[in-house]
């Protein structure tokens, strides 16, 4: 009875996809970045660039970074402009203060330690900047920058260079590097430590990219792959379901969002703390 | 059966690999997000972060401020009332003393006043015994005088009218009834 069922199925998919090779793909479709913008009723085609000899079109993520872009800087002047008016602002000045202060006194304060003030611009565009970016992939017609892994990737390079200058400042050129290989290791064992340690540089910022960018690609693939069921299957009666089990994860996005910007930050901050402060 | 399912959700998934993959890199949406990043990390310092950090920063150091502050005056008012208290503790004290002595003060004064009123009384009781002791001595004189010379009067009176018997009692009848009337 079951393996009956399971064969049916079975068809069916293959079926769908064998009738229709292009929509097969419609779930990466919604994933993957392109170059067409999907708004209400239109499609607008984005324009190409190149660069020399390098294709630097405008792509759906680059028009969604650039909206995550003008809404924080909109968004940014309207509440500093509130702290020069009066001592303490309100309503949502007092929620970005909320968030502000929670990088500044949880995030960096605690990781970095000394000296932390340094490296608070650049954690807080971070925070805010990924925090923006996964929202407005949870908005109808929106797309998430975050999941593309060039995006996720250019933000941990980013990171790694941030890191780095932060232990080279902070320890010099030389006293970084050197202060990498723990004290008391055997000399025969330097040669292997370094490698080692050189490589684990390079895991950090790799794992960073990887994270956010599974993360938030995850919960949409599950998202589209549950409403997907409803089509693929031709039938009302799973719908309920669907809906449902599509909606929890999509309230479980919500949380991944912030989540996703708030271990971002914090691993980022972590590692700056760690490179400026070897000994420990 | 279960391996053909499977095989037809990968075919599902990997349906849009013409179109792309998911772990493409393209070196466009690099180049797109280090300009938008580093913009956006630039301005926001510059507007927002620099104002709101130095607000905030602003704001904690004058709470604590004043927190202090009050801490401090809040110190310095239980001094002055501790003070204030001992201060008061002292002024009963002296108060008690002072009643204290004037009291002791007046019990002397009343005890030596009284002392000093019984003496005179003393004295003056026995000035007085002594004055009348001298008057009495001086009347019992000045009586002894008169009685004498009542005496030789009487005598005198005898001898003149020394007649008869009877004339002669009737003298002396007559000399003791003037003496008993005075």
């Amino acid at each position: 009875m079951y393996s009956e069922e399971i064969k049916t199925v079975a068809d069916t998919l293959n079926t769908v996809v064998a009738k229709e090779e292009s929509s097969a793909g419609w779930i990466m479709h919604h994933i993957l970045d392109s170059s067409t913008l999907e708004l209400p009723f239109i499609t607008v085609q984005l324009p190409h660039l190149s660069l020399f000899g390098f294709d630097i079109s405008i792509t759906k993520h680059v028009v969604f970074m650039w909206i995550a872009f003008a809404l924080l800087i909109t968004t940014f002047y309207f509440v500093s402009k509130s702290y020069k008016k009066s001592f303490l602002p309100k309503g949502l000045s007092n929620i970005m203060e909320l968030l502000i202060v929670f990088v500044r006194d949880e995030i960096a304060k605690p990781t970095i330690g000394k000296g932390y003030e340094k490296f608070l611009p650049y954690l807080l565009t971070v925070f805010f900047f990924i925090l923006v970016s996964n929202f407005l992939g949870l908005l109808p017609y929106g797309a998430t920058a975050t999941s593309n892994i060039s995006v996720t990737a250019t933000l941990a390079v980013i990171s790694f260079f941030v890191i780095q200058a932060g232990g080279i400042m902070k320890n010099g050129a030389f006293g970084y590097f050197k202060g990498l290989i723990p004290g008391g290791v055997p000399a025969w064992l330097l040669p292997i430590m370094f490698v080692v340690e050189i490589l684990g540089l390079f895991t950090k910022p790799f794992a960073l990219a990887i994270r956010l960018f599974a993360n938030m690609t995850a919960g949409h693939i599950v998202i589209m792959a549950l409403l997907g069921l409803i089509f693929i299957l031709h039938t009302y009666f799973v719908a309920p379901v669907s809906v449902a089990f599509a909606l929890f994860i999509y309230l479980l996005e919500i949380l991944v969002a912030l989540i996703q910007a708030y271990i971002f930050t914090m691993l980022s901050s972590l590692f700056i703390g760690m490179a400026v402060h070897q000994d420990h | 059966m279960m391996m053909a399912f499977i095989s037809s959700l990968m075919m599902l998934f990997s349906g849009g690999e013409s179109s792309g993959s998911l772990l493409d890199v393209n070196p466009g949406l690099i180049f797109w997000t280090v300009i938008t990043f580093v913009l956006l990390l630039l301005i926001l310092k510059k507007m927002a972060w620099k104002p709101i950090l130095t607000s905030l920063n602003e704001r904690e150091n004058f709470i604590k401020e004043s927190v202090e502050r009050a801490e401090t005056a809040k110190k310095e008012a239980e001094e002055l009332l501790e003070l204030n208290r001992q201060n008061l503790a002292k002024a009963e004290e002296e108060a008690q003393k002072v009643i204290a002595q004037g009291r002791d003060y007046a019990e002397n004064l009343k005890s030596q006043i009284i002392e000093e009123s019984k003496k005179e009384a003393k004295k003056l009781i026995t000035d007085a015994s002594l004055e009348i002791e001298r008057k009495n001595v001086e009347a019992f004189n000045s009586l002894k005088g008169e009685v004498a010379s009542i005496a030789v009067q009487a005598a005198e009176k005898i001898l003149r009218s020394n007649l008869d018997k009877d004339r002669q009692e009737k003298i002396v009848n007559d000399f003791i009834n003037d003496l008993s009337k005075n």
